[in-house]
């Protein structure tokens, strides 16, 4: 049975022991593997090997995990189904014939079907959580700091973090516990102020007695009927071992998908303007000028997705337009910030549907990408924000998965794990 | 481009600033997703002007001579190199 999961199907073993001795790993494909492809799913790196590891895969490797495979993935991290891939689409093993997700659709589907024990992924806005919520297994998107970005082919950097997808929330947890903690080549990373109230893993001890969770009114009203139920009927079993729930307001993030938007593509377009087909990539060959090798190298390289965010951020960076939306959206990521921030003054966690939606059936969503941006609503506030949120299995609306995403403060992975395992 | 109807012309004007050849039919269907896109980006106007207060403070390091790639394995993703250089096109 094949779900197209990989891309490149690989053995690296890790240390003899470790945390992590005895488990598989699947790796999304855009961080760095040395001396194994690495292509983001593009043409464009179809044959590019890493000289270096990243970060994390030298963390896991140390810990003693082995890595199975390189997960496939929207192409750069630009999707929100995993069909954007140039490696093809990959199949839901939790929804056979619907998308797994994206753009860690790969790794979650991996961690679904027993392929890998558990795996990492890469979450700009929303792309650990959302295959997560889609293929039924538990997804943490850390606070912005937490993990090491190097390695990690660029997309959207002061938006995107590594974090791990696995079947529990003990296991997840355990991951992100090897993986996290500053590094000296990523001078974005940050020690956990929170590092003496023990490992993310003991955390998941199921503990909501007196746990208090705000629902932002504005993250429900574009949810699917059936995906409200099933996340009330979660909120419903939290109060049952003793947590409270209460609505909060977010005016905020009904600005946030095209601010996310903005920012990532305007991101986008200045980091994939490394790929020239030069030093490494797609060649456009040698005929012609330098512009015009280059123009040819990206036009055959990149898929249309990729192609329409370079060219949104260009625009929105261009010379007359820069105020206009670029510094509208970073007012807008700001305005994200103080209400997470009121908010979570008054709750422990936030809590919402992760996806407002359930699994698309595969094909069914790629000609309209502006309906596809705004399927992304609930989980991009919290990268705009640089706060942790988790997605956990919340049940099932008409035999499709649907998750639950909790929020916490920053540096707050502690109180969502421990959130999220209550509902195990 | 957004208060005018986004034209073919800005797209390809845009992807020429991007470096990207597109095709005619690839221009047609830009010209029509960009409209919607960027209509949906001109919401941000109503955005109130925030305050920002960014925690944010420097990470230095001495500045001391470190190991790097080897030429060799720097050039080997290369599609092509000449003695220990990448090969480009022409600049013209």
């Amino acid at each position: 049975m094949s779900e197209d999961i990989f891309i490149t199907e690989t053995t690296i073993d890790g240390a003899d022991d470790g945390p992590l001795a005895g488990q598989t790993v699947a790796v999304k494909d855009n961080i760095s593997t040395a001396d194994v492809r690495t292509t983001c799913g593009s043409r464009m790196l179809e044959e590019y090997v890493p000289p270096y590891d990243a970060t994390v895969v030298g963390r896991i490797s140390e810990a003693g995990a082995t890595i199975v495979g390189k997960a496939n993935m929207d192409e750069f991290g630009m999707g929100t189904t995993t069909e954007t891939s140039h490696f093809g689409p990959t199949d839901n093993p939790a929804a056979p014939g619907h998308v797994p997700g994206g753009s860690s659709g790969g790794s979650a589907a991996a961690v679904a079907a027993g392929e890998a024990d558990i795996a990492l992924g890469s979450d700009t806005g929303g792309s650990i959580r959302c295959p997560a919520a889609f293929c039924g297994v538990v997804g943490i998107k850390p606070t912005y700091g937490l993990v090491s970005r190097y390695g990690l082919v660029a997309y959207a950097n002061s938006l995107e973090q590594i974090g791990p997808l696995a079947a529990t929330t003990e296991a997840a947890a355990a991951l992100l516990d090897v993986v996290a903690g500053p590094d000296e080549y990523d001078g974005t990373t940050r020690e956990d102020p929170n590092a003496d109230r023990g490992t993310y893993a003991e955390a998941a001890d199921g503990d909501v007695d007196g746990l208090t969770i705000g629902v932002p009114t504005e993250l429900l009203e574009g949810a699917e009927e059936g995906v409200v139920e099933t996340f009330l009927d979660a909120i419903g079993t939290l109060e049952d071992q003793g947590a409270s729930y209460h609505e909060v307001s977010l005016p905020s993030v009904e600005h946030a998908v095209e601010a996310y938007y903005v920012i990532a593509m305007s991101e986008a377009s200045s980091n994939l303007a490394r790929f020239d087909g030069v030093r490494y990539g797609h060649s456009g060959g040698y005929e012609g000028n330098w512009n015009e090798s280059f123009s040819t190298a990206r036009a055959e390289g990149f898929g249309p997705e990729v192609k329409r965010r370079i060219l949104l951020g260009t625009y929105a960076l261009s010379a007359g337009y820069h105020d206009k939306y670029y510094k509208k959206a970073q007012d807008a990521r700001a305005w994200v910030k103080q209400d997470f921030d009121a908010a979570l003054e008054e709750a422990d966690v936030l809590a919402s549907p992760t996806m407002p939606v359930t699994p698309f059936e595969l094909g069914e969503s790629l000609d309209d990408p502006l309906q596809m941006y705004l399927a992304d609503a609930n989980t991009v506030p919290v990268n705009l924000a640089d706060l942790p949120a988790i997605s956990a299995p919340a049940g099932e609306t008409g035999g499709l998965p649907v998750g639950i995403q909790f929020v916490g403060p920053a540096f707050g992975e502690r109180r969502l794990v421990r959130a999220a395992s209550a509902l195990e | 481009m957004s208060e005018d109807a986004v034209t073919p012309e800005a797209v390809r004007h845009v992807a020429a600033l991007a470096r990207v050849d597109l095709e005619d039919d690839e221009v047609d269907q830009f010209t029509e997703q960009f409209a919607d896109i960027l209509a949906a980006f001109e919401t941000l106007d109503s955005v109130p002007d925030v305050d920002t207060d960014a925690d944010l403070t420097n990470v230095m390091r001495a500045d001391e001579v470190r190991g790097s790639l080897e030429t060799d394995t720097a050039l080997r993703n290369a599609p092509d190199s000449e003695d220990e250089y990448f090969k480009g096109p022409n600049v013209s």
